[in-house]
């Protein structure tokens, strides 16, 4: 049963990367200018050479032949080189992984931190001051802009990960807000209350197991949501990272380099949610 | 929460009224330039200063919330037309439609919403006139902001083809796009209010960050992503705090769309 929704998880994943893919090379296609090349406007090149570059731009024309030419040289490893930096993208991408991967994940921890620091208290305290001051600090976070904050965080000399973790935090206070009250409010939890269950017991014996499963799902949405978030924060603070890297791609009009972005950047989205979604199934199955 | 939402709604008014009236109540155009005052502080001919090449900012804010305010809406009734078609269509037909279309949604979920607009608009070209700029901006908003709203969408809508009144309907001899329009399309009313009403505050922000990132609004146009992109030169907070106006009118703003929204959330629940 597991192997199976493992399997399915990991067909829907190949299928929505190679689509996606499929996409973005469409895209890089369609865009004006893409028939053009800058290099055939070097006085210094005869006209052999410009005719040799026009043609490796009709080879292009199809776009599955384009797409797939694309793709079997990424089987080899071969990403294509970067138009506006004039660095392998497979280098470019591999320089820069470890510092968004470090900013992504100190993010998430933080921002969840925070959310369910907020989110439990206001479900223990059962204040209604409380509960409204808690959200009126997240719907705050909520309505600025994420550009904005990676700003203020560089005013304010703030480490990158935690401009990335207030960007994210009021998402998933939200979310596991109503998940917590929704969990507290149930018969058997309620109950356990009035026996005076400690309140630790009942997080981890009594609601953990209601809202867990949901949770992760929240979790894996985070990702995607820290991943976006990375961009403004890399490239407003000055953090020479894959969201930096995305940024620079889209003001250059650096199309190969956009089109593998497209690809990690879905694949590491789409495997954060298989991954929350298969732990829940487990998780799940455990109860069950 | 009535009292907060009526006093959401008063700002929402003041706002638009006075934004609307920009023309009036600015003391010149948005790309009027006083070269002699660049980057002047407040004073009693410029209300909130002026920008490093003189232009007013108080006029530019005025121009810029119109603009925002105006063209977010059309963007959010865009792309809820666009989910209604695709989502309410794919419940409502079911099958192999429903799975493309599914599919489709998915796949432009599983991107981070600001990537995907970086990456769209990265395809379209840079260096057009600011109009056009507007244009794509927010038109490239509305025409990828529908996904989210599809999916619920997909699911109110099946959950309605299998309603009794429908298959009543259907037994009646109804047609499938009478069907559709008389009975389905006015039921997920409360849900397209509610997607509206949602997509307004989250493209004003989005067009923000574009704005912030140098891939929204070109200039002389202002609109609040471009006036934000002033704080980027600033030193610290407290320098020159007129600059954080825009700032401040963008959270007020989308803060009321939030109160606002919590009434359109009662209202699909």
């Amino acid at each position: 049963m597991l192997g199976r929704k493992i399997a399915r998880h990991g067909l829907a994943i190949v299928a929505t990367v190679l689509l996606g893919g499929l996409l973005s090379a469409a895209l890089v296609r369609l865009a004006p200018g893409f028939d053009s090349d800058e290099a055939a406007l070097d006085p210094h090149l005869n006209s052999a050479s410009v005719l040799a570059l026009r043609q490796a731009r009709l080879e292009q024309h199809n776009l599955f032949r384009f797409y797939f030419h694309s793709l079997q040289r990424a089987a080899h490893g071969d990403l294509g080189t970067s138009i506006s930096l004039g660095q392998p993208v497979s280098v470019l991408l591999r320089e820069r992984a470890p510092l968004t991967l470090r900013l992504v994940g100190v993010g998430l921890l933080l921002s969840w931190a925070m959310a369910m620091a907020m989110a439990l208290s206001a479900a223990w305290l059962r204040v209604s001051a409380y509960d409204a001051l808690t959200t009126a600090i997240s719907g705050t976070f909520l309505c600025i802009p994420a550009a904005v904050l990676a700003l203020l965080s560089v005013l304010w000399n703030v480490p990158g990960a935690l401009a990335i973790g207030l960007i994210v935090f009021p998402r998933v206070y939200r979310y596991a807000r109503n998940l917590l009250a929704k969990a507290y409010s149930l018969p058997h939890i309620i109950t356990a209350r009035a026996k005076g269950l400690s309140e630790l017991r009942i997080l981890f014996w009594h609601v953990v197991p209601v809202a867990g499963p949901q949770l992760l799902a929240v979790a894996g949405v985070s990702v995607s949501i820290a991943v976006g978030a990375a961009i403004p924060v890399e490239a407003l603070c000055g953090l020479a990272g894959v969201g930096q890297l995305a940024w620079q791609a889209a003001l250059a009009r650096d199309l190969p380099l956009l089109t593998n972005l497209t690809i990690l950047v879905t694949l590491v989205t789409l495997l954060a949610n298989s991954g929350a979604d298969v732990i829940g199934h487990i998780l799940r199955g455990h109860e069950a | 929460m009535k009292l907060w939402r009526t006093v959401a709604c008063a700002v929402l008014l003041l706002v638009v009224s006075v934004s609307l009236a920009a023309n009036w109540l600015a003391p010149a155009g948005y790309a009027r330039q006083y070269r002699e005052a660049a980057d002047a502080a407040p004073s009693r001919q410029h209300w909130l200063g002026t920008d490093e090449i003189g232009r007013d900012r108080f006029a530019r804010v005025l121009y810029g919330t119109r603009i925002s305010l105006l063209l977010a809406p059309a963007a959010a009734l865009l792309s809820t037309l666009m989910a209604a078609l695709v989502g309410g269509l794919a419940g409502y037909l079911g099958g192999a439609w429903a799975r493309c279309a599914m599919a489709v949604t998915d796949l432009f979920l599983s991107l981070p919403w600001l990537f995907l607009l970086i990456t769209v608009r990265a395809v379209m070209p840079l260096n057009v006139s600011p109009m056009v700029s507007v244009l794509v901006t927010f038109l490239m908003l509305g025409l990828l902001g529908w996904t989210s709203a599809a999916r619920v969408l997909c699911s109110t809508a099946t959950s309605l083809r299998d309603a009794d009144f429908v298959r009543q309907a259907r037994a009646s001899g109804l047609s499938g796009a009478r069907l559709f329009w008389i009975h389905v399309l006015p039921n997920l009313k409360p849900v397209l209010y509610a997607q509206f009403w949602i997509s307004i505050p989250a493209f004003i922000l989005s067009e923000a960050n574009l704005g912030i990132l140098g891939l929204g609004v070109a200039e002389p146009m202002p609109s609040w992503g471009s006036l934000l992109k002033e704080l980027e030169g600033l030193v610290s907070v407290g320098e020159e705090p007129w600059k954080f106006v825009p700032l401040i009118l963008l959270v007020v703003v989308v803060t009321s769309f939030q109160l606002v929204l919590s009434r359109q959330d009662e209202v699909a629940a």
